[in-house]
């Protein structure tokens, strides 16, 4: 039942990724008003998804590579949502919608998939774990997709032709400030999804862990996030040098994302 | 429906000639009722704003309302010296007439949404005095509805097509709101002056002026309410300004790209907005070249409105069609209508009959059991709804019809039914 929902949840979100390409040409009222309504729906869908898979499974972590990313795209959804409550504008979804349809699609579509087999999973100190850094990711992939708005609005304000998708982008205060905050709010939660998996890597590895290439580059990300907030908050950052610093952020976090298979810790799959 | 409108507008008439027309608010109810009063006019609705003068009237059954006669008596001129200046419109084209004014399809700067609220104050004007009832109630009611439909399926009214409102819009785009927002006036001229109080209509907080003559700059702050600040201190002042106009006589640049370095660095890169309505300019155009500072100069700003107002005559083709449809259908339900009373007195002169003959049959067959009563009210029933089938049916169905006219006057008289006869 839960892969039903989630097939459902990810027709609606391929609503959302037909809305971010026709958003890009032409302006479209009647989709772009119904739009919101409709990703809202496929939310409540995957919501049930993900509720009814942690039952059946008994526990808390999810219990496959699937159900992460259908846990990172829930995750996504929720900042949009957040941003949109905020500034009554649906633009952020342009770039969020089709990443979220893609992980969707890649949870929904695929054939059974290898389970985490291993026994360091059953710990509700993992669950706690991943969500936090999951939300982390989360809020650091929205403050680059609002500072690639922010890029946009930014040069069509100074190559003065506004009009088409322009018009409809929130003032370029509110997505930076919509930025920022995602930005602040992910922090303590990358910082303690971090602590909480040294915890648990120390109690159960030792100090050797610290070694291991995905924790290597974690923390570099977490250093990049720091320099992130330290230069929007003491300078000001924003704009072009922003988009590049978290672009740099968001491609660590994907880099880390990889390095999954080249680490003894985050081995959860028997080979 | 039978409409007369007659009147002159901007495009037609000359402001001296649109005056000798116009009628005060205060004579307004008074100018209705003569309206009213006028021989052959049944009810009238008159719309008098600076950009036009309107005379709508329907007319009483049978007649003729002579516009021109009112002209002619009301105000005492003969109207065809004005011949040339007067527009007249009938029945269909009234109503459409009608409804392109509404929309704002027929106005100075089209899209402009005043002239909706103009013609509900002529509404509300007419009514207390009784000059409208159910006719132009209908149409001007349903002309509101046309209005409100343009709005929300065309673009027409959504763009800035003012310098001044451009400018405002623009700050929009770049802060939100504009709550908070400090204006910085550089130089003291009426054209930063109506942006300083657009932008202060619109929420910004405070005002700063600089200007070479210091009087000057004090006399404009107090209009405002703001602060004035020496010429001298302008550079170390400007960055605490998220709003910049300038208009100073200055012949040279007064802001370079190196001043908006150093504004921006001050401010923590919050960003900036210049406006530029001195010629020559004041603000060096590489500034714009920084990121977080936008420079507007007059050029840009007029570009931006007139790409606004080619918006607006695009979507105006739209809200053309939009009014049609609405022309249309409006003519289509008064003619539904139209059949109605025909239908109720048939079928009254048939239960007429129908009862008649029943009292006639008692007579004859004396009293009845409650069983043969109601037999024989079944079957008589019965026989006069199947009678009447037909021509109701075929009635309803032509009412969309021009014969509708012809039909309805041929089964009047084939059934010789009097009472109520049809309007319109």
């Amino acid at each position: 039942m839960p892969l039903l929902w989630l097939r459902v949840a990810t027709a609606f979100y391929g609503l959302g990724l037909l809305h971010a390409f026709i958003a890009l040409t032409r302006r479209n009222e009647t989709f772009s008003r119904i739009i919101m309504p409709v990703m809202g729906l496929g939310f409540v869908f995957h919501f049930v998804s993900l509720a009814e898979g942690y039952l059946e499974a008994g526990r808390l972590f999810p219990a496959s590579i699937h159900n992460s990313e259908s846990l990172l795209a829930f995750l996504l959804m929720a900042f949009v949502f957040g941003a949109f409550v905020r500034s009554r504008n649906n633009a952020f979804g342009i770039f969020i919608f089709p990443v979220v349809f893609l992980l969707t699609f890649s949870a929904a579509v695929g054939q059974k998939p290898p389970q985490f087999t291993s026994p360091l999973l059953r710990s509700g100190w993992i669950f706690i774990h991943v969500a936090l850094i999951f939300t982390g990711y989360a809020a650091l992939f929205f403050s680059f997709a609002a500072s690639l708005l922010y890029l946009m609005q930014q040069r069509s304000l100074k190559s003065k032709q506004a009009g088409g998708l322009i018009a409809r982008l929130p003032a370029l205060e509110t997505i930076d400030q919509i930025g920022y905050r995602s930005l602040l709010l992910g922090f303590p939660f990358m910082t303690f999804g971090l602590i909480a998996g040294a915890v648990i890597a120390q109690s159960t590895f030792g100090p050797a862990y610290f070694r291991d290439p995905k924790i290597v580059l974690s923390v570099l990300m977490w250093a990049v996030y720091v320099v992130l907030l330290y230069m929007r908050w003491s300078a000001g950052w924003r704009g072009r040098r922003a988009a590049y610093v978290s672009a740099f952020a968001f491609t660590t976090a994907l880099v880390v994302w990889v390095a999954n298979n080249f680490s003894a810790v985050h081995k959860f799959v028997e080979r | 429906m039978k409409l007369r409108l007659i009147g002159v507008n901007h495009r037609t008439a000359p402001v001296e000639v649109r005056e000798r027309f116009a009628i005060p608010e205060s004579r307004l109810p008074d100018a209705l009722q003569s309206l009213c009063k006028y021989p052959g006019i049944s009810e009238g609705l008159i719309l008098s704003t600076c950009n036009r003068v309107e005379f709508l009237a329907h007319p009483e059954n049978g007649s003729e309302a002579d516009l021109r006669g009112f002209i002619r008596q009301y105000f005492s001129v003969d109207p065809t010296d004005f011949e040339k200046y007067l527009y007249e419109y009938h029945d269909d084209d009234a109503v459409r007439h009608i409804f392109r004014v509404a929309s704002s399809l027929d106005s100075m700067i089209v899209g402009e949404p005043q002239i909706l609220g103009q013609m509900k104050d002529a509404y509300t004007a007419a009514r207390s005095v009784g000059a409208v009832n159910s006719r132009l109630d209908a149409l001007v009611t349903r002309a509101f509805a046309v209005a409100k439909r343009v709005r929300s399926e065309t673009q027409i009214g959504t763009s800035a097509v003012s310098v001044a409102s451009v400018a405002v819009e623009l700050a929009k785009k770049i802060f939100g709101e504009l709550s908070g927002k400090v204006v910085y006036l550089v130089g003291a001229g009426k054209m930063s002056e109506l942006a300083a109080r657009h932008l202060l209509a619109h929420g910004a907080e405070q005002i700063m002026v600089a200007n070479r003559t210091y009087q000057k700059a004090q006399d404009m702050a107090e209009a405002f309410g703001g602060q004035a600040v020496l010429f001298e201190q302008l550079y170390d002042t400007v960055d605490k300004a998220d709003i910049i106009i300038s208009s100073t006589g200055a012949p040279h640049f007064i802001f370079r790209r190196e001043h908006g370095e150093a504004f921006l660095h001050r401010r923590k890169n919050r960003p900036m907005f210049f406006i530029d309505i001195a010629v020559p300019r004041d603000i060096d155009p590489e500034m714009n070249k920084l990121d977080g500072i936008f420079v507007y100069d007059i050029d840009d700003l007029q570009q931006v409105a007139s790409r606004h107002i080619d918006d607006r005559r695009r979507e105006a083709d739209r809200a053309e069609a939009i009014v049609t449809d609405e022309v249309h259908r409006f003519e289509e339900r008064l003619k539904t209508l139209s059949v109605v009373p025909t239908i109720v007195s048939l079928q009254q002169h048939m239960e007429d009959i129908r009862q008649a003959e029943i009292e006639r049959a008692r007579g004859k067959l004396g009293p009845l059991t409650p069983d043969q009563e109601q037999a024989l009210d079944a079957i008589t029933r019965g026989i006069v709804n199947k009678v009447l089938h037909t021509p109701i049916t075929t009635l309803k169905t032509a009412a969309k019809d021009p014969e509708a006219g012809t039909l309805i006057a041929v089964i009047r008289r084939m059934f010789n039914l009097r009472g109520s006869k049809e309007e319109n």
